[in-house]
């Protein structure tokens, strides 16, 4: 093994992060030894992205230690992360794209000639060195934004080695790496390793995690799970782990009876995502499940026409749908309430009932004028049903908590009596009580016999809410399954291409 | 009649609690009219002669040309867009327009003709930003300079007088003792308030501003509502251009020099927010008074020109610097009264 000193070369204890109502961190710990590879798995919003701010420097904590080499340190600035040897490569890139890699290899630090004017052939063979240490043949003067994702990731990594940076961080660095690409980043870690830096891999691929990782740690809403050696675990159970809490009566509703099929989609394709194939029936709530990146959101969009499918067939009640742009979905009986809700839902400066009336406004035009008491009238109406308070009316949606805001988007819709809903994570962000009454507004409206299709990264709730469940992996529909009969750790391995270890089912049964 | 436990909760959801002074509501209300009453108080006490009824009929037509601009560039600057090219506009409509009456064109076909020259570079203007994607602020310096040439070109660079103008009226006369002009832009405001507060267009201009993206997934045809707003703005100068035109009973290749800055300057002071999304057509027309009303003023008081432009430069930007200081919460606690506004339902 490698060099293996009592004392870890990073360790992070009780450290705790609030945001508002919510607690991102709840006293977590992590330790990273050198010349390791330690992965931090959990699902989304677990916390995994706020220690690594917090190790960036980029939020502070609330409480907790952080210690290298057993000695108590403080890192309150990006610049703090420098000196005592973090580096993070974020899933976005901190480079400026139009510059040359020598250019962005240089920054903050270009070399300059005895008169002070930049020193070019130094700062370019300067770069060769840097890039010729981790082996990547990229040439120094090509403009940055003209390298694949994966080179400029290399180019990053060459400036954290520069750097001499013990503790280096990969946010979900394979994300958009081609195959080709992964495998010289694996080298590049191999190399890293043997070199006895510490390497904290964060990642969704159970596949990569296991060839990559020597050690696990498993983070859960904030909460520190366990930590394990690779030999010790097996991948089933890292995602009984990041999944394993208890399907609370948040998600109870009375069985429901779906009727005809009201969407109808086949060979639906488009940027990112598909041919998919799937229907959705009156009365019936379907959930896409999938990771962050699986092409959920983009079918979403697809069908409702916000971006241009390339190919497929969209039935609405037995009618073609092909719609050019949103208006026409919405025309045709569609309604989506987008993914973020503060930048493509909601318009902040504006009061609540313009937020609810905008898409309705047709229906309350007599002569061309809007007829605003009747669009007072029918907007008070649909916020009594989501208990929203009446005197928020007037006020700007900017001034509303999550939950209503969330309520606010739902309630265009609801106006609207769109027969087919696309609601693209509803709940995220939004508090227990909130939740709640999304969901019965879910159930409410299935029962009215609207098509609901639901997008959520909350598996517990994707299958709680939903009658019928489609796992998305890369583009695809790779799942279909029952909800009644559906784990969270069947929907995981669907979701992450993991095949289901022996016993997982029965292990897995709900609660 | 109710039982007495029923009327307070009933109440307290109709009926919106009494809320603190909050500064920034009253500001957007009222704030720049206050600023026009205060403005306009002085200039009758130190001017001589302001408040004379023929001093402010002038100073109204005076600032009518300016105020048309401003109103077809409130649409503009609601979604979030800019328009540099409207005083170029106004040269080459007016010029359009003078050509059209000299050719034998009756009065209210060349008036026309200068509003669709107008209509057509907005046209321009505004699918150039909306289906191309071209940042506004280029576009409209591309075509701001583009239609002077072309005003100077057709006029080969000089006025073309025209001392028996058909549609000289539309700038020198009256009605009922009223300027034309006057009558116009208050036409003009009384058409854009209806299309910005009592259509679903208007809510769409709002919209747009607001959040484009939003608004596109809330069904509004944004690249459409984009476009619009360019060729209204259009429309305005192509008008301000025709009045300018008969005001002086000729085709001046250099009017409208600079009109821009002074429309956009009307609309900011207004309280319309550069962002978009956020304004009042209202707001529009007091920010054109007042640079009226000040500059009138100021040549009353015989303030020297250098002088006046220090104080109208001094004022924009007291103005905006009161707009955007009321969007800070600790000054004004507009924080407790977004708080308060989030508190759970009863």
């Amino acid at each position: 093994m490698a060099d293996m000193a009592d004392q870890p070369l990073l360790r992070l204890e009780g450290v705790t992060k609030r945001f508002g109502a919510t607690l991102a961190l709840n006293g977590v710990h992590f330790d990273l030894r050198s010349g390791e590879v330690h992965a931090l798995m959990g699902e989304n919003g677990a916390g995994k992205s706020t220690l690594m701010k917090i190790l960036a420097g980029n939020v502070q904590r609330d409480a907790g230690t952080i210690l290298i080499d057993g000695r108590e340190i403080d890192v309150r600035s990006p610049r703090d992360a420098r000196t005592h040897g973090i580096a993070i490569i974020h899933q976005e890139l901190n480079t400026v794209p139009a510059m040359t890699v020598a250019e962005n290899l240089a920054l903050g630090h270009e070399p300059r000639t005895r008169l002070g004017v930049l020193d070019r052939r130094r700062m370019v063979a300067e770069a060769r060195a840097k890039l010729a240490r981790i082996n990547a043949g990229i040439d120094p003067n090509r403009p940055l934004g003209s390298l694949s994702v994966g080179m400029q990731q290399m180019v990053e990594i060459a400036r954290a080695v520069s750097e001499d940076a013990r503790v280096l961080v990969l946010d979900e660095p394979t994300a958009a790496l081609s195959r080709a690409e992964a495998q010289q980043l694996y080298r590049i870690i191999g190399q890293m390793r043997s070199a006895g830096v510490g390497l904290i891999y964060i990642s969704h691929r159970m596949e990569e995690v296991w060839q990559l990782a020597d050690r696990v740690t498993v983070f859960r809403d904030g909460t520190y799970v366990g930590t394990g050696a690779m030999g010790d675990i097996s991948p089933s159970d890292v995602v009984r782990m990041m999944v394993g809490r208890p399907i609370a009566d948040l998600y109870r509703h009375a069985p429901r009876q779906p009727g005809e099929v009201v969407l109808d989609v086949s060979g639906l394709a488009g940027d990112g995502a598909g041919p998919v194939d799937f229907t959705v029936r009156a009365g019936e709530v379907v959930c896409m499940a999938g990771l962050i990146g699986s092409g959920r959101t983009e079918v979403g969009r697809l069908l409702f026409g916000a971006d241009r499918r390339s190919t497929g067939r969209v039935l609405v009640d037995s009618r073609e749908s092909r719609p050019a742009d949103p208006s026409a979905a919405i025309a045709q009986g569609m309604g989506m309430v987008p993914e973020d809700r503060k930048d493509q839902a909601l318009f902040l400066d504006h009061s609540v009932e313009d937020n609810i009336a905008l898409s309705s406004l047709d229906r309350f035009v007599t002569a061309g004028v809007v007829r605003s008491g009747q669009v007072r009238t029918a907007v008070t109406r649909q916020m009594q049903r989501l208990h929203l308070r009446l005197n928020a009316l007037g006020l700007p949606v900017r001034a509303l908590s999550g939950g209503n805001q969330q309520k606010a988007a739902l309630a265009r819709w609801l106006l609207r009596d769109s027969r087919v809903l696309i609601l693209d994570e509803p709940t995220r962000g939004v508090d227990i009580g909130a939740k709640r009454e999304i969901y019965e507004l879910i159930d409410e409206l299935a029962r009215a016999g609207k098509a609901v299709l639901v997008i959520s990264s909350d598996l517990p709730e994707a299958i709680g809410i939903s009658d019928r469940l489609l796992v998305m992996r890369a583009g695809r529909i790779v799942h279909e399954m029952d909800s009644a009969d559906a784990t969270e750790e069947e929907v995981m391995f669907h979701a992450t291409g993991t095949a289901p270890a022996d016993g997982a089912q029965e292990n897995g049964a709900r609660h | 009649m109710s039982k007495d436990e029923d009327l307070p909760s009933v109440r307290l959801t109709e009926q919106p609690a009494r809320e603190p002074f909050d500064f920034a509501k009253w500001w957007d209300r009222v704030g720049i009219l206050m600023v026009l009453v205060a403005l306009v108080i002085l200039m009758s006490v130190i001017a001589p002669n302001f408040n004379r009824v023929d001093n402010l009929l002038n100073i109204a037509r005076s600032i009518s040309v300016n105020a048309i601009l401003a109103a077809g560039l409130t649409f503009v600057i609601l979604t979030g867009g800019i328009d540099l090219s409207v005083g170029s506009i106004v040269a080459v409509s007016g010029v359009v327009a003078v050509v059209a009456a000299i050719g034998g064109w009756p009065a209210p076909a060349a008036i026309l003709a200068g509003m669709a020259v107008g209509a057509a570079c907005g046209l321009v203007n505004g699918a150039l930003t909306a289906y191309l994607a071209l940042a506004p602020f280029i576009v409209t310096l591309g075509t701001m300079t583009f239609l002077r040439g072309l005003a100077y070109t057709i006029t080969e660079g000089q006025p073309i007088v025209s001392s028996d103008l058909n549609f000289r009226d539309v700038g020198n006369g009256y009605l009922s003792g009223v300027p034309i002009p006057v009558l116009v832009m208050l036409v003009v405001y009384l058409v854009a308030w209806f299309i910005l507060e009592r259509t679903r267009y208007g809510r769409h201009v709002y919209a747009v501003g607001g959040n484009a993206q939003a608004a596109r997934l809330a069904g509004v045809r944004v690249n459409r509502v984009t476009t619009s707003v360019y060729v209204i703005a259009g429309i305005c100068a192509g008008l301000a251009g025709v009045i300018f035109a008969a005001r002086v009973i000729s085709a001046q290749p250099t009017a409208g020099t600079g009109y821009e800055l002074d429309a956009i300057a009307a609309v900011v002071l207004g309280g319309t927010s550069l962002a978009g999304g956020r304004g009042r057509i209202v707001g529009t027309l007091i920010g054109s008074v007042i640079l009226g009303v000040l500059g009138t003023g100021l040549i009353l008081l015989n303030v020297p020109f250098f002088t006046q432009l220090l104080i109208k430069g001094a004022v924009i930007i007291l103005a905006v610097a009161i707009d955007s200081l009321k969007q800070r919460p600790f000054l004004f606690r507009a924080a407790a009264k977004a708080r308060g506004a989030d508190s759970p339902k009863t």
